[in-house]
């Protein structure tokens, strides 16, 4: 008996017939797509993007050349070099140096950073179209903390109270 | 002199040109719909960047497709390599010729119409057959052979459906096939509730004959890359692509001419405007059968290459041969009314 439901279940077509429409159903259905350029997707204040240096309010930089986040970094993406600095022989880098083709963005030398300067920021969309540019270098690092500041500083604010 | 060749080349020159051009129009639209409607079944948008909604998005792959390069494989068969697309394409739009658009409107009113249908739709395999052969490559040969072995076998079916239709109808005249579905109760005077299972298992036969989802084991993407056409590309590549679509809109419209009416009203004529008969029905009608594609495409998983066989042979050739005799009764006892008798 089963089999013969079975056959004439299968000759009527009904599971066809199920499935075209619930795939009609879904035609009428809201659409998920996110049209990127135009519409963008809400990011975390922990979102790990593009590296930043970050200053003090009174345009010191922070970082102190601890190499901390060299120390920590898993693909060795970070490259530090440190002298006393000129006019009044504090340790400062002379030198630092992140090869963005080696970041893995884990965000492990933010976490690290015992002056909050190294930070990596919401900017996602960037490029490079010149080989080399891959390694982003002191000045840019901290170019991009100083034009981001407000930013980082208010993500840094929201997410305070875990840290 | 100037006259008789005015009537036996110009005229049927601008008619031919007046069923191509705007299938071809079709063809880009129907790619375009094809793409919005699977993308809608798929909770996406479709394209919707190029033109307005996307409209031209057709037209952009076109182009694209006559700028590439059309490469020659090695050790091909370089004659029958670029015959193939022609030899797909050229039966695929020949078979419009005896298409009824509405009562006067058809390109060659002859009256072995259906066995004309029949023939060039069956002459398609040829182009496949001969594309996979010459590209001189695994993948396409096996798509090739498949896509014969599923054409062949659907063809049976195919055909024994119509033999109902025309055991129905008692003529091969495309045109006549319609007026014997004429009569004053509109939709129910047509082919489609007589034959009914005649009528479903016609139009997949006729997705399984134009090798289209979830009959597609000729491309199988999955298994032999692209099938037949793996190793085409640019306007060769654009020749498949137009005849495959060529063909299922072809297959939509005798759906529609065969079953439905062709470019009858649904409703009785005395119901004043909609009651009209006119191209336009047919289009309409046709328009559902083309989104019937898009939506098996949209639902079914591919079937498997043994199923395909056991459903042609072992299902759907016993059932039309049933109805055969069926309909033979029926019209031998006059249990149908044809042409509003």
């Amino acid at each position: 008996m089963n089999r013969v439901t079975h056959y004439f279940k299968s000759l009527l077509l009904i599971e066809l017939f199920k499935g075209m429409a619930l795939t009609m159903r879904y035609m009428f259905s809201p659409k998920y797509t996110m049209r990127y350029p135009m519409e963008h997707i809400p990011k975390s204040n922990r979102f790990r993007g593009l590296h930043a240096l970050r200053r003090y309010a009174n345009g010191e930089e922070r970082c102190i050349a601890c190499k901390l986040c060299e120390a920590v970094c898993p693909a060795l993406a970070i490259t530090i070099d440190s002298a006393p600095r000129e006019s009044d022989g504090q340790r400062r880098t002379t030198r630092y140096d992140i090869d963005l083709f080696k970041c893995i963005f884990c965000g492990f030398c933010e976490e690290s950073c015992p002056v909050d300067s190294i930070v990596e920021t919401h900017i996602h969309e960037y490029h490079f179209e010149q080989r080399g540019e891959n390694v982003v270098t002191k000045p840019q690092l901290l170019a991009i903390g100083d034009r981001f500041e407000a930013d980082i500083a208010a993500a840094r604010a929201q997410d305070a109270a875990y840290r | 002199m100037g006259e008789q060749i005015l009537n036996q080349v110009v005229w049927p020159i601008i008619y031919i040109l007046c069923i191509i051009l705007p299938l071809v129009i079709a063809v880009a639209m129907f790619v375009y719909w094809e793409r919005k409607v699977i993308g809608w079944m798929h909770v996406r948008m479709g394209p919707n960047k190029i033109g307005p909604l996307g409209l031209l998005q057709a037209f952009a792959d076109v182009v694209k497709l006559l700028l590439k390069e059309v490469i020659l494989p090695t050790s091909a068969n370089k004659v029958l390599y670029y015959l193939a697309p022609l030899l797909a394409l050229i039966p695929a739009l020949a078979a419009w010729a005896v298409v009824p658009f509405s009562d006067r409107m058809v390109l060659a009113n002859v009256n072995a119409g259906l066995l004309y249908l029949l023939a060039m739709t069956s002459l398609g395999v040829y182009g496949i057959i001969l594309a996979g052969w010459a590209s001189n490559s695994r993948y396409a040969l096996l798509g090739a052979m498949r896509s014969a072995a599923q054409v062949i076998s659907y063809e049976l079916a195919m055909g024994l459906c119509l033999v109902c239709v025309l055991v129905l109808a008692g003529s091969l005249n495309l045109t006549d096939i319609v007026h014997a579905q004429a009569g004053h109760k509109g939709i129910l005077d047509w082919f489609m509730w007589p034959l009914l299972p005649v009528f479903i298992i016609y139009f997949i036969s006729g997705v399984a004959e134009t090798n289209r989802a979830p009959f597609d084991v000729a491309e199988g993407e999955s298994e032999i890359v692209a099938g037949f056409h793996v190793e085409y590309s640019g306007s060769a590549f654009a020749l498949f692509f137009l005849a495959e679509y060529a063909n299922m809109i072809l297959v939509s419209f005798l759906a529609s001419i065969l079953f439905l009416g062709g470019w009858l009203s649904p409703f009785p004529a005395s119901w004043g405007f909609i009651g009209q008969s006119g191209f336009l029905w047919l289009f309409v009608k046709a328009f559902v059968f083309a989104f019937m594609f898009l939506w098996f495409r949209a639902s079914f998983p591919r079937y498997r290459y043994d199923q395909i066989m056991r459903l042609g042979w072992k299902v759907f050739i016993p059932i039309t041969i049933v109805w055969v005799l069926v309909a033979g009764c029926m019209k031998y006892f006059g249990w149908v009314t044809v042409g509003g008798l």
